[in-house]
């Protein structure tokens, strides 16, 4: 099993979900974040003094699946949330020891 | 002519009501015609009172709304202690100071000492001025420009000045500095008798409360944090813009009372059409400075800013103030855009001397008031620039001078600024122990 981190632009949330979704992936976490990487936050100006700014709003997805189905899911992310412009995220992908279901205690594969 | 047709309508009314006479149970409560004068002018001065009275409303919330969320009870508190303690040092002082008629201290320089009386009720044995309205309706109209004026300081101090310290500044303020300074032109001082004009206050009102904030700011310094030692300017950005809005709105409508119920009269048709032109007129001032400012910081900026677009309205405001009644609608507008345009200017450039004003006070009610009084030249013929100029030298000179007096007493007594640590902190929890929001995280 694999763990995929993925820290995608806002307003690309609702068509990564669909893309997924189509794809099978039955589940996933949505966190909202800030965060810098290439982009490096944007100057803005308030009252005409510029100020920094130095985190930006992102989404973090997190989502378990087969070791079979990761790179499907990777590619499937990254054309949908891709606009070609500089912010657009990270994906990680980790590996996962264990999962369980909490209301029936299955575990593995079969608790995805 | 006036009295002539008054007389005639008298007479023929009273030919009219001979009739009725023997019948008559009921007492003929019909006003007489020559008190119409006198209750249209005093009905317009109470309810221009009611729209000034809604600019306390509308300062309290274009403050609340531009502080910290930590400072926010704090603000509205000295808002609703500045309006009150005007209320009373203006009955107790300010108004015979202001207006002493005929009882003058020092001749066209320094009023009447003692309380405001009303008449007595129902004008019992009283013989009223019907040509203008009731002492009740011009001391209650009066009032709000005095508190007014305290409200302008309050925006530029915030979120670092002491609470006692600034309410017995208001206390001076309300009593003394700005009844002595408006008695020069509405109390016919020695401004006035120089031919200086000033129609509803850009002058009397907003550069006083201006200086008496720009001496404030100078000397409290500014909040910490926000110039570097590199002299760079570091945003803090407002608690609520939507609260600032609304206040701006709130003044807006409030200004219409401001200039509207300074023509002081509304007892012949001439003067109900003035008052309808200077409803007008300030509202395109308004329109013109909030445009001015949505275009220039667009193209300086390359976004607009709103809250240079909610000072630009107030600047037109401000602007038109000086002379509401003579411009046409376009150049009222124009007028109000320049004040627009100066606000833009001016914010950056105060924090360029590293003088903080929180809510843009200063170049709002200061220099746009300071470019109303000027403005009032193009457009009425009776205006001096020379006289206008020296009007304005001169009022600022003692507001800064009786002001700084008071700062700097009151700063080597009892301290004008908050600890540091309170500072950071928040002045709600540190002077208040209470919070405007309290089931809000900070993050």
């Amino acid at each position: 099993m694999k763990l995929i981190i993925a820290a995608i632009k806002p307003f690309k949330l609702e068509d990564v979900r669909e893309a997924l979704t189509e794809i099978g992936v039955r589940g996933m976490m949505v966190t909202e974040i800030k965060g810098f990487g290439a982009q490096s936050g944007h100057i803005e100006i308030y009252r005409g003094a510029e100020y920094a700014v130095n985190f930006v709003p992102k989404i973090r997805l997190e989502i378990v699946v087969d070791s079979a189905s990761a790179d499907q899911v990777v590619e499937t992310i990254t054309k949908t949330a891709q606009t070609g412009k500089i912010g657009d995220g990270k994906i990680f992908v980790l590996n996962v020891e264990q999962t369980v279901r909490v209301r029936t205690g299955e575990s593995g594969s079969e608790a995805i | 002519m006036f009295t002539k047709r008054t007389s005639l309508i008298a007479g023929a009314m009273a030919a009219f009501c001979l009739p009725s006479l023997g019948l008559a149970q009921a007492e003929d409560v019909t006003p007489l015609n020559g008190e119409i004068g006198f209750i249209f002018t005093t009905f317009m001065f109470l309810v221009a009172g009611f729209l000034v009275f809604w600019m306390a409303a509308g300062f309290a919330m274009l403050e609340a709304g531009l502080v910290r969320s930590k400072n926010v009870a704090m603000q509205l508190t000295k808002n609703v202690g500045l309006f009150s303690l005007a209320s009373l040092f203006y009955y107790l002082i300010g108004y015979n100071l202001m207006y002493p008629g005929d009882g003058w201290s020092i001749e066209g320089t320094l009023g009447a000492f003692g309380p405001a009386v009303l008449e007595a009720v129902g004008l019992a044995g009283e013989e009223p001025d019907l040509t203008y309205a009731s002492v009740g309706s011009d001391f209650f109209f009066q009032l709000m420009f005095c508190a007014a004026t305290a409200s302008i300081v309050s925006g530029a101090l915030a979120e670092r000045i002491k609470l006692w310290p600034f309410l017995i500044f208001t206390v001076l303020l309300t009593a003394v500095i700005y009844p002595i300074q408006a008695s020069w032109k509405w109390g016919e001082g020695f401004l006035d008798a120089m031919g200086f004009l000033d129609f509803a206050g850009s002058t009397v009102v907003h550069s006083v409360g201006g200086w008496a904030a720009l001496t404030g700011a100078i000397i409290l310094g500014p909040r910490i944090g926000k110039y570097t030692k590199e002299g760079k300017t570091i945003p803090i950005p407002g608690s609520n813009l939507t609260l600032a809005t609304l206040g701006t709105f709130i003044l807006w409508l409030g200004w219409f009372g401001f200039n509207g119920g300074s023509q002081l009269y509304m007892d012949t048709a001439g003067n109900v059409a003035d008052i309808s032109r200077i409803f007008a007129n300030t509202n395109t001032a308004a329109a013109g400075g909030a445009v001015a400012a949505l275009i220039l910081t667009q193209l300086l900026y390359k976004k607009p800013d709103l809250t240079m677009v909610l000072n630009g309205a107030l600047a037109g405001l401000v602007s038109i103030t000086a002379e509401p009644l003579t411009p046409s609608l376009g150049s009222a507008t124009l007028i109000g855009a320049v004040g627009g345009v100066i606000v833009v200017f001016a914010v950056p450039l105060l924090d360029r001397f590293k003088i903080d004003d929180v809510v843009g006070a200063i170049p709002v009610h200061l220099f746009a008031g300071i470019w109303g009084t000027i403005a009032v030249v193009f457009t009425n013929s009776d205006a001096s620039l020379g006289t206008q100029l020296y009007s304005i030298i001169v009022v600022g000179i003692f507001v800064v001078i009786a002001s700084g007096v008071v700062w700097f007493v009151l700063k080597s007594t009892m301290g004008i600024r908050v600890e540091e640590e309170d500072e950071i902190n928040g002045l709600d929890m540190a002077e208040l122990g209470m919070e405007a929001y309290p089931e809000f995280g900070r993050s």
